[in-house]
């Protein structure tokens, strides 16, 4: 057997990118921008909140985290539910304590399921972002743009009739866009996404919509969850990042994306709260949303 | 190799123990090469029939992303450590970053680093290639590297890992003398090729730093130990070569990179280490074993 010839033809060989969303730049060769009171790292906490129906939906694919054994799967179902009815106070709490806000990539479902939790966010004063409809609102390349376009749609229609704002960031399930979604986002009036994740500051596509990275490789889920590590060891990793960038000196963005279900239970959460607290207290700090850490970025653009 | 056979008759057994005695440069005991994979992913790739580029529908923008944050940020991070310690690299190189992104081969010829081929394309797999396919994808790597660097390429390690059966004999042939792709000995060895001759270089699958953090999930400093540990036994073995294959997406992340650093600073001050590129542990392998013949 051999390959097709047009297997070693490259037509999208040239200076920049095999696709046009958005523009090749390394990050030291950008302007300069420095975050408010002139400190270096913004320390930005993203909380994502799932409902996970207990019939899963595999089309175009299964939300990591979902429902795993044969109908009716109890055990997954209420782990994750935990997150929405205990976890997220602690979290909420741990916040408090740090004096600091966050970001809460949210499901619409949780705004409709839970409006008593929805309103301690708000009145906490964190912000809410867009995280699709519900854990089986996942998008790839494949689904019709319409329905695209309506789960979007639906998404925010329904959190901002919860929080009184529309919000102004997304974050795909999974960080997963189809070839339609930034163009979709963009439509549906987004400033800002959160999927792409090669960057450590925020940039704009083609179309004018901000992503800001929520890299998937400091989430408690992939260090955790995934690699099976501590909540100790996910601690340290922070703390060995925020060193890191903090000596480099340049400003950058230091995401510290949470799930409750994962790092909120009680074995676990004093490790993040000792975290926040040992982060509080560095001179180059500055704890934002993802709003803010998006608006100090555009404003000095 | 015997294509189709059950022993590919690669090389001829030689037990570790009773081997000629190699020393290095300055009377080291362990060469020490770094291999950055500077590496360009499609987007949107073809399909090969033999494997899928990417898990997800395209754009696998988790996938696309993760590995696009070497060439934006994590590149220079990880170069900058290395440089600072005295570790210059041995660039294993999706060709096709000369006309993608040639600030960051242009970066690493600055920082006087050797460069091989790693494909056309971390998504372009060889297998089932025909030999014309294979020798076009060789040419161009010549080409490629030579016009972007000045360099003639001596090494290859397959993009992916993806083979033939005529890829050792054809990059002998057009005269590469390293290989990267096999992985069945701690020092250089001689490969059986049709013409030519090649030699194997202990690259590495098991301190790669995609092993340690994907298959063996190790925390940032647990990796770091593994490297001080793999080199503190070579280096008490000798004659032997240690490489630290790495991915700057990985690496380069900023929980990672200060205990990568921390194993780089113990190799640079144990002194039993002679940090050198792919070819010059080549040459000095060839250069000893001709004066053992003499």
């Amino acid at each position: 057997m051999t390959l097709d010839p047009s297997y070693i033809e490259y037509p999208k060989r040239r200076h920049g990118y095999d696709h046009e969303m958005y523009r090749w730049s390394a990050i030291h060769e950008r302007k300069p921008v420095i975050w408010p009171g002139g400190k270096s790292v913004a320390i930005w906490a993203c909380v994502s909140l799932e409902w996970f129906p207990i019939v899963p939906n595999d089309t175009p694919f299964r939300a990591p985290g979902h429902i795993q054994t044969a109908y009716p799967d109890y055990r997954h179902y209420t782990a994750r539910d935990y997150g929405n009815r205990v976890g997220v106070y602690r979290l909420l709490d741990g916040f408090a304590k740090a004096g600091m806000k966050a970001s809460f990539a949210t499901n619409s479902a949780i705004a409709e399921r839970y409006p008593e939790l929805i309103a301690d966010i708000v009145a906490a004063g964190h912000e809410v972002i867009a995280h699709s409809t519900d854990m089986n609102g996942t998008i790839a390349t494949g689904v019709p743009v319409d329905e695209e376009r309506a789960l979007i749609a639906r998404s925010l229609e329904s959190l901002e009739r919860a929080t009184g704002t529309r919000p102004q960031g997304w974050l795909s399930i999974a960080r997963s866009q189809s070839w339609d979604t930034p163009d979709l986002l963009r439509e549906a009036g987004l400033r800002y996404c959160c999927d792409w994740v090669n960057d450590e500051l925020p940039y704009r596509f083609n179309n004018g919509l901000i992503n800001l990275p929520l890299n998937h490789e400091l989430s408690d889920r992939q260090i955790i969850t995934v690699q099976q590590q501590s909540a100790d060891s996910y601690a340290q990793q922070m703390r060995d990042a925020f060193d890191w960038l903090a000596g480099e000196g340049a400003a950058r963005v230091l995401p510290l994306h949470l799930t409750p279900y994962i790092m909120a239970l009680p074995y676990r959460i004093g490790a993040l709260e000792d975290l926040l607290t040992d982060l509080r207290s560095r001179p180059q700090a500055w704890f934002a949303t993802g709003a803010e850490i998006v608006g100090a970025w555009e404003a000095q653009q | 190799m015997h294509e189709g056979e059950a022993d590919p008759d690669l090389y001829d057994y030689t037990p570790y123990r009773g081997r000629a005695k190699i020393t290095w440069p300055g009377g080291k005991s362990v060469a020490v090469w770094v291999a950055p994979n500077l590496e360009y992913y499609e987007i949107d790739p073809p399909t090969h029939p033999k494997r899928k580029p990417w898990t997800k529908p395209h754009p696998d923008v988790v996938g696309y992303s993760h590995r696009d944050h070497s060439n934006r940020v994590s590149h220079w991070r990880m170069a900058d450590v290395m440089t600072k310690h005295g570790f210059p690299g041995s660039v294993s190189l999706s060709v096709a970053m000369c006309q993608h992104h040639p600030e960051v081969v242009a970066d690493g010829v600055k920082r006087g680093w050797e460069f091989f081929s790693h494909g056309i394309y971390n998504t372009r797999y060889a297998y089932d290639m025909s030999e014309e396919q294979e020798r076009a994808i060789i040419e161009d790597s010549i080409a490629t590297v030579r016009a972007a660097t000045g360099q003639i390429i001596r090494g290859w390690l397959a993009p992916a890992l993806t083979h033939t059966p005529h890829t050792l004999d054809l990059i002998a042939e057009y005269g590469l003398d390293y290989t990267c792709d096999l992985y069945h000995d701690d020092q250089v060895q001689p490969v059986k090729t049709a013409t030519g001759n090649l030699v194997s270089i202990p690259y590495s699958l098991e301190v790669n730093d995609h092993y340690g953090f994907f298959v063996y999930n190790m925390s940032p400093r647990e990796y770091a130990d593994t490297l001080v540990r793999q080199y503190e036994r070579l280096a008490d073995e000798g004659g032997t070569v240690m490489c630290i294959p790495l991915h700057a997406y990985l690496i380069g992340q900023p929980h990672r990179i200060g205990p990568f650093e921390e194993a780089l600073r113990h190799i640079a001050a144990d002194g039993r280490a002679w940090l050198t590129r792919a070819g010059d542990i080549v040459d000095a392998y060839r250069e000893q074993i001709r004066s053992a013949q003499r």
